[in-house]
């Protein structure tokens, strides 16, 4: 906000105005922490015993213990953590190997009609995949790719293609002109110009393409749920299980989330940034 | 303005080459990898859609296995609980983005101000998103929604609000709950994006010319972030149509007289994965594919016209 001061402007004013704006600050600090407090309130209870965790009022004072994340991690969370990071990493390798030349012929060197192809990888984002899930899970099961990862790998390349190749089209576009004519006269190849001027310059966009790819993959629970279930749950599939958790599980529940979240909190924390840039496919920056 | 495409760097026409068909595809070279993954990963499992959506197959039924045009979707507009679900996801998807956007909103206009802690609020502000969906709904399921033991109940019982079955009685409001909490950070980035790309010299005229605060939001602010407001909301709605995980994990579909969280989603699962009705299901999705397109194009217009402008911008 720009705030011009003149000379005639009297102290009185003045005071008004910072205690106005100290008052705004504090109005958006309590609007942050209430919505921030269900993270919050997750971390808490994910310390405590169940016992502290079923109290009326609640309890804001206890003794902190690590039993639950122990007991996460001693009750079956490793395998589904090892899924979610397979698919996760190959996935976004794949999106990024198939991604960065597709930006890079939408982009720097444009193919004519480079404008239809933008909006065709739009317009699968915008496919409602509910409508696939039943061909997708009978291909798996025909294929053998029911409850193997590979499946998730190829959908979730196929989500997060587009974005990709939106978002990275949109860093690209920004490399000075003049250092891709330089390396061009240097007598680069495509493979050269990509590896050796584009990406060293493009390395922050990507990543922070990578990164926002992660959050959605690690994140996705329906085609998880249907392709997955019984053998090789993701972490979402995991974190369903306790749906059907009988008796006190709030502290374990809580603790279970907190690891599950983490990864992807701290991603995002990361890029936040360029957070808006991924999910506007690099209309906004 | 910073958009991120800029008509200074922006991709440069062809040049027409005599005879070029080779370099033609060399350029395409590139771009085909990726373009084919996407044709066969996205249009395949559609072009079965429509396939299985003109048969008559039900996996529990031997021999319903057969071609009847669309019977299926008669069967699909004949049945009350699709037509439910058509109002529940309108209801769900309209609410979800409405006050997500004003929230939203709201936010980011309190934190597009210099202020002690600006950073660790945005970030604060930004991680509801972040929180793997699910887990939100299991969350708010239990340590919030409780009726005895959870925060919402110690939050309102100085009110007189107590042991309220949330999720059972007011369900459509605890979906709704979740899902706004999810996406107001969305909004707020992009509203946020557009404040930030706002000239700063036509908020000073307006200043000198002595305008309130509040009248140069409602008249030069606000006017400038419809585009954004409008995007937002869009891309919103493509995602919270789409809205499954909450509604399985916080209500099952339930709620009212029974149905009352079915949004198309849910209903197209429980076809497919209860009543092992495949054809029904197929068309059921078919429908929902037109109606997302709808709202696609609609976006698609507002995108290429942000790019658009973008690119005018230079």
């Amino acid at each position: 906000m720009v705030v011009l001061r003149t000379p005639r402007m009297g102290r009185r004013r003045f005071t008004r105005e910072r205690s106005t704006a100290a008052f705004t600050t504090l109005v958006t600090w309590l609007i942050a922490i209430v919505m921030f407090f269900p993270v919050l309130w997750m971390v808490l209870t994910s310390f405590k015993r169940e016992g502290d965790a079923y109290t009326d009022p609640p309890k804001f004072i206890f003794r902190p213990t690590l039993t639950e994340y122990h007991q996460v991690f001693s009750g079956g969370a490793g395998p589904p953590f090892e899924h979610s990071i397979f698919v996760s990493l190959v996935s976004v390798a794949l999106v990024l190997l198939l991604g960065i030349p597709a930006a890079y012929a939408l982009s720097i060197r444009a193919i004519e009609r480079w404008r239809d192809v933008l909006f065709f990888f739009l317009t699968t984002k915008m496919l409602p995949y509910v409508a696939a899930i039943v061909p997708i899970y009978i291909i798996a099961l025909h294929t053998g790719l029911l409850d193997n990862d590979w499946a998730l790998v190829i959908l979730y390349t196929g989500f997060n293609l587009p974005l990709a190749v939106w978002m990275i089209r949109s860093f690209l576009l920004e490399i000075p002109k003049e250092m891709l004519e330089a390396a061009r006269i240097d007598g680069a190849n495509i493979f050269v110009e990509i590896t050796r001027v584009i990406l060293p310059i493009a390395m922050p966009g990507v990543a922070a393409t990578a990164l926002i790819c992660v959050i959605f993959t690690w994140n996705e629970f329906f085609f998880a749920y249907f392709l997955t279930a019984t053998k090789g749950p993701t972490v979402p599939v995991f974190m369903v299980s306790f749906l059907q958790s009988e008796g006190e599980y709030w502290a374990r529940l809580s603790a279970a989330a907190a690891v599950a979240c983490l990864p992807v909190i701290l991603a995002g924390w990361i890029a936040q940034k360029q957070l808006v840039r991924g999910l506007s496919l690099g209309a906004l920056k | 303005m910073s958009f991120a495409a800029r008509r200074r760097a922006g991709p440069r026409r062809p040049v027409p080459e005599a005879g070029s068909r080779r370099a033609a595809w060399l350029r395409r070279m590139p771009l085909l990898p990726a373009l084919i993954y996407m044709i066969v990963v996205t249009q395949a499992p559609f072009v079965v859609t429509l396939w299985y959506s003109l048969r008559s197959w039900n996996t529990l039924t031997p021999g319903s296995n057969k071609f009847v045009w669309f019977d299926e979707y008669k069967l699909v507009f004949s049945d009350p609980t699709f037509r439910a679900a058509v109002l529940n996801t309108v209801k769900i998807t309209a609410s979800s983005v409405i006050l997500s956007m004003l929230l939203g909103t709201t936010l980011a206009v309190l934190v597009n101000r210099k202020f002690v802690g600006r950073g660790i609020v945005r970030t604060m502000l930004i991680t509801p998103f972040l929180v793997m969906p699910v887990a939100t709904a299991l969350l708010f399921k239990t340590t919030i929604y409780d009726p005895i033991f959870g925060l919402l109940d110690w939050v309102l019982s100085p009110f007189g609000v107590h042991q309220v079955n949330w999720v059972g009685t007011h369900s459509v409001a605890a979906v709704v709950a979740v899902l706004v909490w999810e996406w107001t950070p969305f909004m707020m980035l992009i509203v946020l994006a557009g404040l930030q790309s706002e000239s700063l010299e036509a908020l000073e005229a307006a200043r000198v010319d002595g305008a309130s605060t509040v009248q140069t939001f409602v008249w030069i602010t606000l006017p400038y972030l419809r585009r954004y407001i409008e995007l937002g909301m869009l891309l919103g709605s493509i995602y919270l149509l789409q809205a499954f995980g909450e509604i399985f994990i916080l209500t099952q579909g339930g709620g009212g007289d029974g149905t009352a969280t079915t949004n198309l989603p849910y209903y197209i699962y429980e076809l497919a994965f209860n009543s092992f009705n495949v054809s029904e299901a197929a068309a059921a999705g078919v429908i929902v594919v037109i109606a997302t397109e709808i709202v696609a194009t609609i976006t698609l217009r507002l995108l290429s016209g942000l790019f658009a402008a973008a690119e005018a911008m230079g």
